[in-house]
């Protein structure tokens, strides 16, 4: 159980193993975000050989807000999420620089568990990315690598997070048959709980809902409002609507020759109704990107 | 590609012990080409030393009994048998290819690509005992003796005409649709079409085709051996027996002891590094053309 | 035009060697030089050899494809140098293995002519075919596996064991096959490692002959052993048939698999 509690987690809750964090309704009137940092990039600059993709990115991410982040393609958003949780490392010869916190924790120390911050960083991908076994085990696995073995534990957390993310009536039935049966829109619901049953801290979504129908679309973006307020969360997205529906704040980048940056961030409704920055109001409008 | 490696922070004991067993493993297979080489060289080493290389072409002839070790006619049995198959096996293999991809029916199509792939698979000595058993009677017949080089080029024709079809064939199917589309579209005849697009784009890839039966028909040892007659002599025309360097290993290598054996590796070192020439050549065009056709 | 001698090997195989095939002759011993019974011990020594060959090759195999495409770039110097290594290598004539066994196994090693050599020496021959076709069914498994794995914060050896190695199994079964089809076949390089004894054999450590072996033994050095070489080879070449159809429907049912998870 040890393993299931890192230390910088700020607000563990000991005694309860992941995926049994009791799940209660965010009420919606109340204000989203605490105002807690949780995370804090000063500086972030990306670099994947001799390629600038990101240069010095400073920002503040309040706990359990949703961000967007959004802006044209290649400007660097993606990996910007992929250094959050040390993704990046996988990537032959890119290179991080800068400084990146999540509470008191340095990601980039060269000294952090990866396996550790990788538990608490949930991340989806753009396609799903359901493993070629069946649907217990694609959640069973993670847990089972993190510790936890128990059967009994191991099920009433499946069936949490399969609830949560309305998946339970669908495939309570058939639980052992194979995820890639499911289709698109289920599959990426898999995945989210396949993210949420280590209990998170921190949720990367990495456009979620580009390669789904308009439906599963939006069953998939309340699924991410629902989390508000209990997970931070980050979202590249290139659907501004969607962005305007969900997101608390905005991250708005940019790129210039070749490699992005922030150029405007803030609250969703400032940043939509009233950008500062020039490029971010062409952008809205539709004039540019 | 992604690369774990940089991954060192992980404290999971289990991934150190994998990647160190796993870095152990395909360090000796890439060491392996190293020590057959290696090994050779080792045995070969007196021959060099109390032989010399020039006495391989320069002595009257091959008797290893009388100290006089002459490879030449050898060294020709293989150039003539392989060369031979090569420009048998090269035009029937890429027509073959083209036939399937291009004018037979699908159904056929995959029918016949099955059977090549089947006749790929069927074992050396197989090729060699109906060779012995039905081709060199036939050749006998109609001039004696009948084993001969001429039986083995036959043989060698069969046995890497499947190796080039099938090399061909996935060359072939590489081919941008586009481009077939395309010359369709300006009213190209079939054939035109195959001989002005098709085969210049697939060049390097029919050529690698033919490189590994080259290669093939080199290292080949148990159909020769057992068509070819193996009498130790340059034959002066294709119903001459011959004796390959492929077959003189196998047929002495038994009771070869000292000078001779050495001689005998040393045969086998000198159709290791032609092969590996070969080979390297193909595995280099194959790599160029993909990078090509990549862009 | 392949179809002609294709069809007339087959034949003149079945024609003549289908009288000779029976249930003893596949099981009994051989006797007078293999003119008459059977070919049980060499179909066993067959077996062991081909077993030694399998059980080497295949964890060096799976050892080495894993490392080059979990643990090294592409471009990485190492894995270029590895796998270039190995395309010369699967290019060596098959004599030349031959050769090399018997100076490393039989001599210096000390094995002798024996099934341990014998098979050692076509592990090394098959070795570059079950590492090429390994390294490509890693390849294609996609590259989002991996990283939702990492993301998930799975240890790499777990990924490899849950995910990978399983994903990749169709294609270790198809090399496995492969190889399996390229050892049975083999001569060249058996002569002088496992050698020509066509007894039972009772330990890895004793001579035994091979199918292939077999056949050519009795082409050229028994006379009057045709008959019972045609039933061989046509044992042989069954086996053969057995193997590249079954990996080719391994092969064609993985790939309409994945089509279907698409």
């Amino acid at each position: 159980m040890d393993i299931m509690q890192p230390t910088f987690r700020i607000n563990p809750e000991p005694g309860k193993p992941a995926g049994l964090r009791p799940w209660v309704p965010y009420p919606s009137d109340e204000l989203c975000c605490e105002p807690v940092t949780h995370i804090r990039a000063k500086n972030l600059s990306i670099a994947y050989q001799d390629h600038q993709a990101l240069r010095n990115v400073t920002l503040e991410i309040n706990r359990g807000c949703i961000t967007a982040l959004v802006g044209p393609s290649g400007c660097g958003k993606t990996s910007f999420l992929m250094s959050l949780n040390r993704l990046t490392d996988l990537i032959p010869g890119c290179q991080v620089s800068g400084n990146l916190h999540m509470n008191e924790l340095d990601i980039l120390a060269p000294t952090t568990d990866l396996l550790q911050l990788r538990r608490a960083v949930g991340m989806i991908f753009q396609k799903p990315t359901v493993f070629p076994f069946s649907i217990r085990k694609n959640l069973e696995l993670p847990l089972r690598e993190h510790g936890t073995h128990h059967r009994t534990v191991l099920h009433s957390a499946m069936e949490n997070v399969l609830q949560q993310v309305g998946l339970w009536h669908e495939v309570k039935d058939r639980l052992d048959h194979p995820a890639q049966a499911l289709s698109g829109g289920q599959q990426q619901r898999l995945c989210l709980a396949r993210a949420l049953v280590l209990s998170p801290d921190l949720l990367l979504l990495d456009e979620p809902c580009s390669a789904l129908d308009p439906l599963s679309s939006g069953i998939v973006e309340d699924l991410i409002v629902s989390l508000r307020g209990h997970v931070t969360i980050m979202i590249v997205t290139h659907n501004l609507a969607q962005a305007r529906r969900i997101a608390d704040h905005i991250a708005f980048f940019w790129s210039f020759e070749g490699s992005g940056t922030l150029v405007e961030y803030g609250p969703a409704q400032a940043i939509f109704e009233n950008p500062i920055h020039e490029l971010t109001g062409a952008y809205i409008s539709g004039t540019r990107g | 590609m992604i690369s774990f490696s940089s991954n060192t922070l992980s404290r999971s004991r289990g991934d150190f012990l994998l990647l160190g067993s796993v870095r152990l493993l395909a360090l000796t297979a890439g060491g392996l080409l190293f020590l057959v080489v290696a090994f050779l060289f080792h045995e070969s080493w007196p021959a060099l030393q109390n032989i010399g290389l020039s006495r391989f072409f320069s002595d009257p002839d091959w008797y290893p009994t009388e100290n006089s070790y002459q490879l030449t006619s050898m060294v020709w049995g293989s150039l003539l048998a392989t060369t031979g198959a090569v420009l048998f096996a090269s035009p029937f293999g890429i027509l073959s290819a083209l036939f399937c991809h291009f004018y037979a029916p699908p159904l056929l199509a995959r029918w016949y690509r099955r059977m090549v792939e089947l006749l790929a698979g069927i074992p050396s000595v197989v090729f060699g005992f109906w060779g012995l058993m039905v081709l060199v009677p036939i050749i006998g017949r109609w001039h004696p003796p009948g084993p001969s080089l001429i039986s083995g080029i036959l043989i060698l024709t069969l046995m890497i005409m499947p190796t080039i079809m099938l090399v061909s064939h996935a060359s072939l199917a590489h081919v941008p649709i586009a481009l077939i589309h395309t010359s369709s579209a300006l009213g190209f005849s079939r054939w035109s079409m195959i001989w002005h697009v098709i085969l210049p784009t697939t060049r390097m890839g029919l050529f690698t085709g033919i490189l590994l039966g080259l290669a093939r028909a080199l290292g080949e040892t148990m159909a020769v051996l057992m068509v070819c007659g193996n009498v130790v002599q340059t034959p002066s025309h294709l119903f001459d027996p011959v004796r390959t360097l492929t077959a003189n290993i196998a047929l002495e290598m038994a009771y070869a002891l000292g000078d001779h054996r050495a001689a005998l590796f040393m045969s086998g070192l000198f159709l290791m590094g032609v092969v590996a020439l070969v080979v390297s050549t193909a595995e280099a065009l194959r790599h160029r053309n993909t990078y090509v056709s990549a862009k | 035009m392949v179809t002609i001698p294709f069809i007339w090997i087959m034949g003149d195989l079945l024609w003549n060697g289908w009288d000779q095939l029976s249930f003893s002759f596949v099981f009994s011993a051989p006797q007078n030089a293999g003119r008459e019974g059977g070919i049980g011990p060499i179909l066993i020594s067959t077996l062991l050899i081909v077993g030694v060959c399998m059980g080497t090759a295949v964890p060096m195999g799976l050892g080495t494809a894993l490392f080059l495409s979990e643990y090294t770039r592409h471009d990485h110097v190492l894995g270029r140098l590895i796998r270039g290594s190995l395309d010369v290598l699967a290019g060596v004539p098959s004599i030349v293995f031959g050769l090399f066994g018997n100076a490393l196994f039989c001599q210096i090693l000390g094995l002798g002519f024996s099934i341990l050599s014998g098979g050692l020496t076509l592990a090394c021959m098959v070795l570059p075919i079950l590492i090429r076709t390994v390294e490509e069914s890693f390849h294609a498994i996609s590259q989002e596996q991996r990283l939702s794995a990492a993301a998930l914060g799975l240890s790499k050896t777990t990924t490899i064991r849950r995910i990978l190695l399983p994903a990749a199994l169709p294609g270790l079964l198809v090399g496995i096959i492969l190889g399996l089809g390229r050892a049975v076949a083999e001569t060249a390089a058996l002569i002088f490692t496992s050698g020509y004894v066509a007894r039972m054999p009772e330990s890895l450590m004793d001579s035994g002959r091979s199918l292939a072996v077999h056949i050519y033994d009795l082409a050229m050095n028994v006379a009057g052993g045709n008959p019972h070489a045609y039933a061989t080879a046509l044992v042989l070449v069954g086996l053969v048939f057995i193997i590249n159809v079954s990996s080719s429907w391994i092969a064609s049912r993985w790939t309409s698999c994945n089509r279907l998870s698409a």
